[in-house]
Parts: structure tokens; sequence; C-alpha cells
């Protein structure tokens, strides 16, 4: 067991920490943050400026970022480290006007049993006017176990005038089916920022969900998913666009398919304003044959030249 | 030193590509000159393990490399500039030269190869090798990727296509230090008087044969006269 600066985990979170959340073992997590293992407090800080609370009526934490606080990260990581753990949480995050920080989030699910383990993170962001949030999520399955490991994150953004989120997303590999659901309400000048990059292997499923209501004047989005289905795996992307005033959508969804992988990528565009500038691109294929030949001319084998090309497309 | 022993290459149709092409580079620059279509770019796939030949072999160094594959034979040291530089989302210009390279560089020789392409490093290393790099910008990082490798052989196909003036006369520089410098040989196709006028020896193919071949001396005062026209039946004069 490690115990480290108020924090009491396995050594299966330890490892998984340093995974999703850079998480080192001697200097430990700098600032407020909160690990959550298995249902439970791992560890807890608050900051002068952030404050992490329990809720009083369902599981999970209030995270409070003071007006005007600037250059914090905020570390809330999960992990589930065995069998039979089906963990719901709900986490709210009030960003105070003109805040601008860094939230960490991050999930590990570990299963060596022959049942289900799940991870449901159910996350409220709340961005008052002026602020601005860098929001970098890490999910990732380890594990020998027959039963399945699930990431079900939902995200829901409620965004104030010139407010800025930039969400920042990874599965790294090992998650047997995860349903991302991702929803945001933009005001007035309000831009949010999707970068999210999907590895699904062997028979894994992964299914992401987008829906941006762009309702302020010159508010706007760019998503970009990029994802990589290899094996017998399935992915699917929905991404739906509401242009409801004077505004700016770009969606993007680029995909490797290999081995029998599949992707299934369905775009929406909905726009209810004359002025309202939506655009989409989506590409699924296999890996383009003379990008392998240069790599091969570089002298990499076949094999490291498609694995450099995936490292490359998901960095 | 590269050899080139009756190579033959045809379409999957039979058509004939390449037809008993033989040569062996002497000097350290040896340029390929030809009209369009007729087979150069064909027969540097084939040197760099692009294309398996239908029949012949190819030396380098005495060693027959013939069965090897692009990997293996790009690690027994040949290197090749594509002619259409390829796009690769994600990987970015530091990544691809140092792929070439083998080796992490630092900022300094990122910029010294990349200057050898006139090319600022400070702007370029970072970039994603994508669409976003205009087509000279792709191609000039395209052969700085080949110079990394510092190569027992370098095969550079129409290095020119697509570069601006400048840069393209920074090229030629490029060629004439390797060649007054390092251990390395070059075979370079190009239709370029410049290069054609720093080449060793200059080898001219069309309709998938070497029509005239020799030095320098010997080639190029034909093809800046209209002396040698070109034999193929569609095409009078316009090997250049």
């Amino acid at each position: 067991m490690s115990d480290i600066m108020n924090v009491n985990f396995n050594s299966i979170t330890g490892e998984m920490l340093k995974v999703i959340s850079d998480y080192d073992p001697v200097a430990g997590f700098k600032g407020a943050y909160n690990i959550r293992e298995d249902s439970s407090c791992a560890g807890r800080q608050s900051s002068e400026n952030i404050t992490i609370s329990s809720k009083t009526d369902k599981p999970g934490i209030d995270i409070t970022v003071k007006p005007q606080t600037k250059g914090e990260t905020v570390f809330i990581p999960a992990c589930v480290t065995h069998t039979a753990v089906d963990d719901l949480v709900y986490n709210d995050f009030y960003i105070g006007e003109g805040a601008d920080v860094v939230i960490v989030a991050g999930c590990g699910v570990h299963n060596e049993g022959e049942e289900d383990a799940r991870h449901n993170g159910i996350h409220r962001f709340f961005l008052e006017p002026n602020s601005r949030v860098v929001y970098k999520e890490k999910h990732i399955g380890t594990g020998n176990g027959t039963g399945l490991k699930k990431i079900d994150p939902v995200t829901e953004c409620f965004m104030k005038e010139n407010s800025y989120l930039e969400m920042d997303t990874v599965q790294l590999g090992g998650v047997d089916k995860s349903t991302r659901t991702t929803s945001a309400e933009l005001g007035d000048n309000a831009k949010i920022v999707v970068r999210e990059r999907i590895m699904t292997d062997n028979a894994e499923e992964a299914v992401s969900k987008f829906h941006v209501k762009l309702n302020g004047a010159d508010s706007g989005v760019d998503l970009v998913s990029r994802s990589v289905a290899r094996g017998n795996s399935y992915q699917a992307f929905y991404s739906a666009v509401d242009g409801n005033n004077r505004c700016t959508g770009h969606s993007a969804c680029d995909a490797i398919i290999a081995d029998n992988g599949r992707v299934d990528a369905q775009p929406a565009l909905n726009a209810a304003n004359v002025d309202a500038a939506l655009i989409h691109e989506a590409a699924i294929g296999k890996i383009a044959g003379e990008q392998i030949l240069k790599l091969c001319s570089l002298g990499l084998t076949r094999e490291e030249a498609e694995e450099k090309i995936i490292e490359g497309f998901l960095k | 030193m590269l050899e080139i022993k009756d190579l033959h290459w045809s379409l999957p149709d039979g058509s004939s590509i390449i037809n008993g092409v033989s040569f062996k580079t002497r000097g350290k620059l040896t340029v390929i000159t030809g009209p369009n279509g007729g087979g150069k770019t064909t027969l540097a796939k084939l040197i760099s393990g692009v294309e398996q030949p239908t029949s012949g072999a190819i030396l380098l160094d005495g060693e027959d490399i013939t069965a090897l594959d692009i990997t293996e034979r790009a690690k027994k040291g040949v290197a090749y500039a594509f002619q259409q530089p390829v796009r690769f989302k994600g990987l970015t210009v530091r990544d691809l030269i140092e792929l070439a390279s083998g080796n992490s560089l630092n900022t300094g020789e990122l910029c010294e190869l990349l200057g050898k392409v006139g090319l600022c490093a400070e702007e370029y290393i970072d970039r994603e090798m994508n669409t976003s790099l205009s087509g000279g910008e792709a191609k000039r990082i395209e052969i700085a990727t080949v110079l990394a490798r510092r190569a027992k052989l370098s095969v550079f196909d129409e290095p020119e296509a697509g570069i601006d003036l400048w840069s393209f006369s920074r090229l030629v520089q490029t060629f004439e230090e390797i060649r007054s410098k390092s251990d390395g040989s070059l075979v370079v196709i190009s239709h370029q008087e410049r290069i054609l006028s720093i080449a060793d020896d200059i080898i001219v193919v069309a309709d998938g044969k070497i029509r005239i071949s020799g030095t320098k001396d010997e080639v190029l005062p034909k093809l800046l006269s209209g002396e040698y026209t070109c034999s193929c039946p569609k095409r009078t004069g316009d090997c250049l």
C-alpha cells in the first residue's frame, strides 16, 4: 500500500495512476486532488483556490475553482482495481469567472476476475464568463480476467460567454466496452475544442457521442476524433453540431481500420441560423501503402512502419 | 558502386516497362534522364526495392541485392527520395528525420539537414508532415529524410519537381557537397541541365532501354545540341 501525501491506495492503482495521470510516486500530486479507488476516496487535498468536497445526496464530489484562479492543476483520477465493481460517480466542476486551470482526470479499470468491472463517471462543467479550462482524460484497461472492463464517461458542459474548454481525451487500450457521451451548450463567444483518440483491438467496442449546441453569437466548436480499430474491434462515432446562432462548427472523424476492425461514423450538422458556418470531415480507411513504403525505405519493417504510423496518428 | 544487369520489369498485363537495362556507376553522381514515361521512375523503384524486377540483377558494391525487399535494401545502405512526397497525419518533420537518421537529433542538427534543402528548421521541425505543408515544402522534407540517412547509395527521383529556384540552387549545392565530401554515391533522375552539368555520368533512358550513356562530357553536349534525338516512335527530340 502507498501512503504518500495523504493518499492510501493499492499498488494496482499506483501503476494505473502513472499512466492515466502522469503520477509521480515520489513527488505525488501537487495542488488539489481527489483519488477515487473502487468507489471510495483514496486521497484528497484542496488548495487555497480549489476546493473539493463530497456530495451529500449521491456519490461524487464538487470541485469549486475560485474566480481568477490562474495556473493551477487539479487531479481527479478514478481507478477500479478488481472484478465485480460497478462504480458510479457524479463530479461537478464549478469554474469561477476569469479562472484558467487544468483538470487531469483519467480512469483505469483492472480486472482479473470473471465478473465485469466498470467505472461510470458523470461529469458536469459549469464555466463562468471568461473562464478557461484544459481537461485531460486518459482511459486504460488492464488485467487478464474474463470479466469485461468497462468505462462509460458522461460529460456535460455549460459554458457562459467568452469561456473556453479544451478536452483532450485518450483511450489507450484494454477497455472492452466504452460509451463516451459528451454534450455542451455554449453562450456568446464561448469555444470548445475536443481532441479524442481511441485505440481498440481484439473484440473491444467503443462508442463516442457528441452533441454540441452553439447557442451564443460567435460561439464555436472544433471537434477532432482520431481512431484506430484493429482485430475484431468496433467503433462508432456520432456527432451532432447545432448552429443556433452566428457561429462556427468543425468536426472531423479520421479512422484507420486494420484486420477485421469496423468503424461507423455518423456526423450530423444542424443549422438553424443563416450565419452558422458548419463543416464536417470524415475519412475511414486502411493505412496507405505509400506510407508503409516510405517508412520501410528508412529501414523499418512493415510491422514497425504500421506501429509508427498508428502511434503518430494517435499522438 | 551500383551495378544493374539486364534488368526487366513488366506490368501484370505483360507490357514491358524496363527492357534489358544494364549499367555500372563509376563516379559519385550518376544522372538518369530521358522522356516522360520512358521508365526512369520505375528504374528508381527497382533499385530501391519499392518494386521487384521481373528478371535481371542489382548489385551494390558487388553484393547481389535483387532479392532483398525495401527494408533490407535500406539496411544495406540504399536510400530513396520519392518523386511524390508521402504525407502522414500525426508524424512530424522531426519524427521522420529522426527515423531516417536512426538517432535523436537536436535542433542544430535538424537545422543543418533542413538547411541543405532551403528550409529553416525552427519553423518546421514540429509541424506535421500532412497536407498543411505545400507541395514544395513536403518535397524538400522528403529529400531531407534521404540526406539524413547518409546512405551508401541515395536515389532521388526528380528532386527538382515542385521546388522553387532558390531551394533548387541550394539542393544542387548539396549534391555537389555530397559528391565531394561524402563516401556515398548518388543516382539522380532529372531533366534539369544544372543537375546534368554536375554529373559524373549521364544515362538516357527511353522506352524502357538505355539509349545513350557515358561521361557528362560525352553525353551532355549531344543532348544540348540536339544531336541525340529520342528514338521512340511517337517522339523526336523531346528527351529533355
